[in-house]
């Protein structure tokens, strides 16, 4: 790996939409698909499953009717480029969302807004006003609305963000089955991220090869960061996939990083003695995109403790391990810090944390005690005194 | 028909009456009140043809949907980590000493209700603050008492 990181420029670059759309539209369905498979983009929500074999299924599911959605609830701690990338190329978006339908045969889309971006709606509804007006002359039926969220981050699940589209409580749905064969009214429902959208147009314009050459075997391409914390360069920054955290920390940090929370509130707190054998990407921590820095002015308790207090607000209550489990952690290392219970309990609450992520029913619970496990382990000594 | 009532069925007419429709009329309801009153559940339930419970069940469950009265102006400070270091303390203090109130609380006049959030999504422009659906990033004590006498000013 060489020590530098790479500053890639795909999802902001201003390109002719319409022209990709219009090529694309003349070739067939399998051909859009294959070579988003064969560039080996996968989702840039956090999960990461591949874009292409969830378009696949999607077109090869039989129905009157399919969807796409848009996922924009953007609701993980520390990530911001979602509201960038909507605010600087909504086009790119929404032709990445026509992309999408062609490809799966789907002729409306929608786009999930969370409620914390309604400031957005009068310029998004008035460029998918004028986008239709385009797809009118390319002769493809493809509409988009927007729905917008009201504050609860369970809602970025994707099932759970259907429930919401439907009119329920925004809880999360067992899965099989899974949304490319019932999702939204129960019909064949591709839902992806913005990036994910916008990274799929590059590559109906530019073809497989050149995503494919950048990143690394299991993270091919760039990626959309949103660095925030003790960094004196915060913001939105597209880099390639697959750097290490010691060169990202040399070119973000402020020179007295401790640790690094890669992926949010749900993801992974990385002390400075991991940052040269941590890789970012699939392969080693994967994000959304959320790096947070900290140096050593901060308490790890106070960030933990941060955390934990989010989930705690934002479960859905649903299931007991997540509902009890996200409390109980939080309840727990108060009571440590307090000299309430003694250090061994945090063993307790490790055994918890496992539970939870074997029993929990959606992506909620089973990753809250990522950040959990990591910081005890890495910083213990900072959550007893 | 009361204002609520109509407000509800005129947007029952926009947004259609299934229910999949049923979030777009509770969030324009929001929009004008602020809040979800009991009135308004019992409003959309008929125009829906769904249990009032059933309404109640999706509004709770939304954070931004408040069931219980709110000022006309609804600030929500982020309260989450990045925002936290970056001083978000500071700036509620500085707000519950202009509005003299806590937080979760009203002003008497109804002007404004002060809240907190979890991350706006400006995380790398904490402290943030949301007042409706405008967004202040980088705000500081001053700046952000500054923002609320203006919208003071304003009516
Ligand atoms: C609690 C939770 C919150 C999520 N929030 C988001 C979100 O805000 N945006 C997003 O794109 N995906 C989010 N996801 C992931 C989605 O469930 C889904 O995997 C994603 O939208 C698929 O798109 P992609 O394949 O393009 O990443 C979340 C998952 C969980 C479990
Ligand atoms: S894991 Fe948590 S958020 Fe997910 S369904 Fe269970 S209670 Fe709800
Ligand atoms: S932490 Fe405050 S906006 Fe993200």
């Amino acid at each position: 790996m060489d020590n530098k990181i790479k500053k890639v420029d795909l999802i902001f670059e201003k390109v002719d939409y319409l022209d990709i759309l219009e090529k694309s539209f003349k070739r067939t369905q399998d051909e859009i698909i294959l070579d988003v498979i064969d560039s080996g983009l996968r989702g840039r929500g956090g999960a990461g499953f591949p874009t292409g074999l969830k378009w696949k299924f999607a077109k090869n599911e039989e129905a009157d009717q399919k969807y796409v959605i848009c996922n924009a609830d953007e609701g993980e701690p520390g990530t911001f480029k979602d509201r960038e990338i909507l605010t600087q190329s909504p086009e790119k978006v929404l032709a990445g969302m026509a992309l999408c339908g062609m490809a799966t045969g789907a002729s409306k889309g929608y786009i999930y807004l969370r409620g914390e971006y309604n400031f957005l709606l009068p310029s998004l509804s008035a460029t998918i006003n004028k986008f239709h007006e385009d797809l009118k002359e390319l002769n493809f039926d493809f509409t988009i609305e927007i729905n917008s969220g009201s504050g609860a981050y369970v809602c970025g699940e994707e099932t759970a963000l259907m429930e919401s589209m439907e009119g329920k409580r925004g809880e999360p749905r067992n899965k099989p089955p899974f949304p490319t064969s019932s999702g939204y009214l129960g019909k064949p429902t591709s839902i992806n991220n913005v990036e994910t959208l916008v990274f799929a147009l590059m590559i109906a314009k530019e073809g497989p090869t050149k995503f494919k050459e950048m990143g690394t075997f299991d993270s091919r391409g760039s990626k959309v960061f949103s660095v925030s914390g003790d960094t004196p360069t915060a913001g939105i920054f597209e880099l390639e996939l697959g750097m290490s955290l010691e060169n990202f920390v040399n070119e973000f940090g402020d020179g007295d990083t401790k640790a690094v929370q890669i992926g949010g509130a749900a993801g992974f707190c990385v002390s400075r003695k991991d940052f040269k054998d941590t890789v970012i990407g699939f392969e080693g921590i994967p994000t959304g995109g959320s790096m947070m820095l900290f140096n050593s002015t901060r308490s790890m308790f106070n960030i933990l403790k941060d955390y934990l207090e989010f989930f705690e607000e934002e479960s859905c209550g649903q299931c007991t391990p997540c509902r009890v489990g996200c409390q109980q952690l939080l309840k727990g290392i108060e009571a440590v810090k307090k000299g309430v219970k003694p250090p061994a309990y945090l063993d307790e609450l490790q055994k918890l944390s496992e539970t939870m992520k074997l029993a929990s029913k959606c992506g909620l619970g089973q990753s809250a005690p990522n950040p959990f496990n990591s910081i005890i382990n890495n910083f213990r000594e900072e959550i007893i005194y | 028909m009361t204002n609520i009532e109509e407000l509800v069925k005129e947007q029952a007419e926009v947004h259609g009456k299934e229910r999949k429709n049923l979030m777009p009329i509770l969030q324009a309801v929001l929009r004008s009140e602020r809040y979800i009153s009991e009135e308004a559940m019992v409003a959309i339930a008929k125009e829906l043809d769904i249990s009032t419970a059933d309404v109640y069940g999706t509004a709770s469950f939304y954070t931004f949907m408040d069931t219980k009265p709110k000022g006309k102006n609804v600030i929500r400070v982020c309260k989450t980590i990045t925002c936290h270091m970056k001083g978000k303390d500071a700036v509620i203090g500085a707000l519950e000493d202009l509005l003299k109130i806590k937080l979760g609380e009203n002003t008497s006049d109804g002007k404004f209700s002060l809240l907190q959030a979890n991350c706006l999504g400006w995380c790398h422009k904490g402290p943030v603050m949301l007042i409706n659906d405008e967004v202040y990033p980088e705000v500081t004590p001053e700046s952000a008492v500054e923002v609320i006498q203006e919208y003071l000013k304003q009516k």
